[in-house]
């Protein structure tokens, strides 16, 4: 078993790393197509051709596109993504000061969203059709409809203008005490829980009802197990392929994918470096953001990936 | 600032300045009374205002205390360098822990700030003499080298300057004593001490190439500076100006989302916001504690029609558009009355060169009508380029949209995104739309967008009249004569120029009501962005 995970570590690291590299050509193309580029970006309204020549140069953007890549992809293959053409500070100092900002919000919405989740989905398979599945169930396709914003938007009105229970912005608030941090991190781990708790509930239930008919569960019922038995110990060790991905994609998504979340509060996350890249036309910092997005968004499906072969014997000796 | 705008509907916005500045020093009713009387005000009316200096002169201001405040933007390209500033935040931090030569009052002349005095003979030649014994953060003294360094950088291309079109005037800045420098320029401007005193220009220590230290002489030192975070400054004990700053310490963040921004300003973790919608007004002024802060200042967007290319070709298309602007509805129902009607030419009435007597150009369907037919225009569709980059620019672009119709002329409104707009569609689309930030002084806007040969003639109008015009008002130092230049300036730019203006827009503000200190400069909000030194907390 450990030789098979072996191998498919070894084949996913192969396939990651001819991804990266496409994505990264791509990712500099669209940057080089978007109208305007970093110079024009900073002077804006008050470019004069002359600046603009200078500031280019300054920037080495009159070093034609593909040589600037190639230096580009040198440098990350030395562990040195570069730095900002427009700040001039090193690309792994911006990450550095943003990355954690950005971890400790998925790890606290994690911790939150992913036990309530699970709870829910398999409650709700396991009692389907019931009154609580259909409250659940229509409460998590409502939810979801909800755009973030929106969500985001209502929680500041009410929790923190009306009732000035909560802070409306959420950073630079004291991490002193943990009351003050489960103050502080409250709204936008509620804005984020209510898209993907539903996200990851639906999967759940349907994977483990997709067990539950499945003719072996028959046989355990005329074993005489329980239900409690048959879900957990049966049916749910074969749902863990499914929902592993399910949890996978959703976390992926919390790393680069919380712009609204970031912009609402206020919270100094990698997603908004990522915009302020691309509309400074940053090419090294857009370029080193995409490839940490894309080098993420593999590790979690291949974790899955690995967790689904751990739970399901039948997976090892194909 | 209901007091202020009682005040300055009675008295002018001019005249309100400088008795609210005296009233602030500590001018006694009976001051008030002869300053009014000498500016040929009525007893009665005086004797009306002498209650308010009561209450301003009671307003003492206090120290201590900390105010977080937001500005509208945040990008890693925040930066403390006065060279590469470009917006509201960038400004709002350079004030806190810089000074330039000269600051701009609330009728935007020049006072000495970083130079005790400044003259000159012919308006070519200046002379600043440096006040003593003011320090830098780190407690270098300040020399005429730093003076000469923060101003001749920005005539290198390298520094990638935004006030690069303005140093091209400057010859030469050499120190000419121990606190002396003497600025030389290539044709005589009288107005080069405003010039000095705008944002760009502020002063850095000589040779400084990491400008995130942020060492000034200003009224705050920095402690901590996040470009696209936040920044935190501390007062400077060792500042100047006896008694200021008032807090002890300012945090400023940039929040790009109003609605979050007022939102944390009603729930009280702000006690300033910059930009706030005339949407978001009565809301904060409906909440009790929280204040609207209102400038009106010179801000513009306009409607730009090419001269050389497309239908502004021909000036009847021109006249033909102008007349089509409802300037009372658009004041109305897009900026909610938050701004005061232009009359198609920049200078707006806050300037002391405003010309008042151009009769105001009506809406009026019947001449649009007239003109649009003269000009042979045929049906075909023009098309109107407009983005939320230019304030205002596409609501504007429909409601001239609906009234073009009315005389079968069919403008096709193109919105583009805000994203690369100035490089892009700015200045290269035949009919489109632009903005233009407050500039402090007259000539300095007209040098910037209405010379001949300027890079921004946004409407590519050539009047040679008007730039000769233009120069003599620079070296023009009798009063009367080069108001009376202005005023031929801006009838020629209203009757010639390809441009639409209808609208000098107000900038508002959000603060809590214990946020004392605010009037208006019309260099922009939050006091022309330079509040951090006037506020104070009133606990």
């Amino acid at each position: 078993m450990n030789l098979l995970i072996l191998r498919l570590a070894l084949q996913r690291v192969a396939l990651a790393a001819v991804s990266l590299l496409v994505v990264s050509a791509l990712v500099f193309a669209i940057t080089a197509v978007l109208p305007g580029d970093a110079a024009q970006a900073q002077l804006g309204q008050d470019a004069t051709p002359e600046t603009l020549a200078a500031l280019r140069h300054q920037m080495g953007l009159d070093v034609p596109a593909p040589v600037r890549y190639g230096r580009w992809l040198a440098g990350l293959l030395r562990g040195q993504p570069g730095e900002s053409i427009v700040t001039h500070t090193p690309v792994a100092d911006m990450l550095a000061s943003r990355l954690p900002n950005s971890l400790l919000l998925a790890a606290i919405t994690v911790v939150v969203a992913v036990p309530l989740a699970l709870l829910l989905g398999i409650g709700a398979a396991m009692y389907r059709g019931s009154l609580f599945d259909r409250i659940v169930s229509s409460a998590a396709v409502a939810v979801v409809s909800v755009p973030e914003f929106l969500v985001a938007t209502l929680a500041v009105l009410v929790f923190a203008v009306e009732l000035h229970w909560l802070p409306a912005l959420s950073y630079g608030v004291s991490f002193d005490s943990p009351l003050k941090m489960l103050r502080s991190f409250a709204m936008p781990v509620l804005t984020l829980c209510c898209v993907m708790v539903a996200q990851m509930m639906r999967m759940t239930r349907a994977a483990v009802i997709d067990q539950l008919k499945a003719p072996y569960i028959e046989m355990v019922l005329l074993k005489g197990a329980t239900p409690m038995r048959t879900v957990l110990a049966h049916a749910l060790p074969n749902a863990v392929g499914p929902i592993a991905n399910a949890v996978a994609m959703t976390l992926s998504y919390l790393l680069g994918g919380v712009i609204i979340v970031e912009t609402i509060f206020n919270y100094p996350g990698v997603a908004s470096l990522m915009v302020d890249g691309v509309t400074q036309r940053d090419m090294p910092l857009v370029q080193t953001c995409a490839m940490l997005f894309c080098a993420a968004y593999l590790l979690l499906v291949t974790l899955a990936d690995i967790c689904s072969i751990v739970a399901n014997p039948r997976l090892r000796y194909r | 600032m209901n007091e202020r705008q009682k005040f300055e509907d009675l008295v002018g916005p001019h005249e309100s300045t400088r008795l609210l500045e005296a009233m602030k020093r500590g001018a006694s009713r009976r001051d008030v009374l002869a300053l009014l009387m000498a500016g040929g005000m009525q007893a009665t009316l005086a004797g009306g205002l002498s209650g308010l200096a009561r209450s301003v002169h009671a307003a003492t201001p206090k120290r201590g205390g900390r105010i977080r405040v937001a500005g509208a933007t945040a990008a890693i390209t925040d930066t403390l360098d006065p060279a590469k500033m470009s917006n509201q935040t960038d400004y709002s931090r350079g004030t806190m822990v810089y000074n330039g030569l000269t600051s701009l009052d609330g009728s935007l002349t020049p006072q000495p700030a970083l130079a005790e005095s400044f003259d000159t003979k012919d308006a070519k030649t200046w002379v600043f003499k440096l006040r003593k014994d003011v320090k830098f953060h780190d407690g270098k003294p300040l020399t005429p080298a730093d003076v000469v360094f923060s101003v001749m950088r920005h005539k290198d291309p390298a520094t990638g300057s935004k006030a690069k079109a303005l140093a091209d005037q400057i010859d030469s800045v050499k120190a000419s004593g121990t606190n002396e420098v003497t600025v030389t320029l290539s044709a005589a401007n009288a107005d080069l001490p405003v010039i000095l005193g705008t944002f760009h220009f502020m002063i850095v220590k000589d040779g400084t190439t990491d400008f995130n230290t942020g060492i000034g002489t200003g009224p705050y030192k920095l402690k901590e500076f996040k470009p696209g975070v936040r920044s935190i400054a501390v007062r400077n004990e060792a500042y100047w100006k006896p008694g200021r700053p008032y807090l002890d310490e300012i945090e400023f963040v940039g929040i790009g989302d109003e609605g979050a921004r007022v939102n944390a300003l009603l729930s009280g973790d702000l006690d300033l916001a910059g930009s706030v919608n005339p949407r978001s007004v009565d809301r904060i002024k409906g909440t009790p504690g929280f204040e609207v802060f209102s400038t009106q200042s010179g801000q513009y967007s306009d409607l730009i029609m090419r001269k050389d290319m497309g239908p502004g070709t021909n000036p009847d298309f021109i006249l033909a558009m102008k007349h089509l602007i409802d300037r009372e509805q658009i004041r109305k129902s897009v900026a909610l009355g938050h701004a005061v009607l232009a009359n198609d030419q920049p200078i707006d009435p806050t300037n002391r060169f405003h010309f008042a007597g151009l009769p105001q150009r009506p809406f009026d369907l019947d001449k649009a009508k007239f003109h649009l037919k003269k000009s042979g225009l045929g049906d075909a569709p023009v098309p109107v380029v407009a983005s939320p980059a230019a304030l205002y620019s596409v609501e504007m672009a429909l409601v001239m949209q609906q009234s073009a119709q009315k005389i079968g002329l069919n403008l096709d409104v193109k919105r583009m995104p805000a994203d690369g707009y100035w490089s892009n569609h700015w200045l290269n689309s035949a009919v489109g739309f632009g903005n233009v930030n407050p500039r402090p002084s007259a000539d300095t806007l007209l040098t910037l967008f209405f010379k001949s040969d300027a890079a921004w003639n946004e409407s590519r109008w050539k009047s040679e009249k008007f730039d000769q015009l233009l120069i003599a008002s620079r070296a023009e130092t009798d009063a009367a004569k080069r108001k009376q230049q202005y005023a031929d300036m801006q009838v020629m730019i209203h009757e010639q120029a390809g441009l639409g203006i209808p609208l000098f827009l107000a900038s508002l503000d959000g603060h809590s009501s214990k946020l004392k200190g605010l009037s208006p400069i019309p260099l922009g909000g939050l006091m022309g962005y330079s509040f951090a030194e006037h506020v104070w907390l009133d606990a």
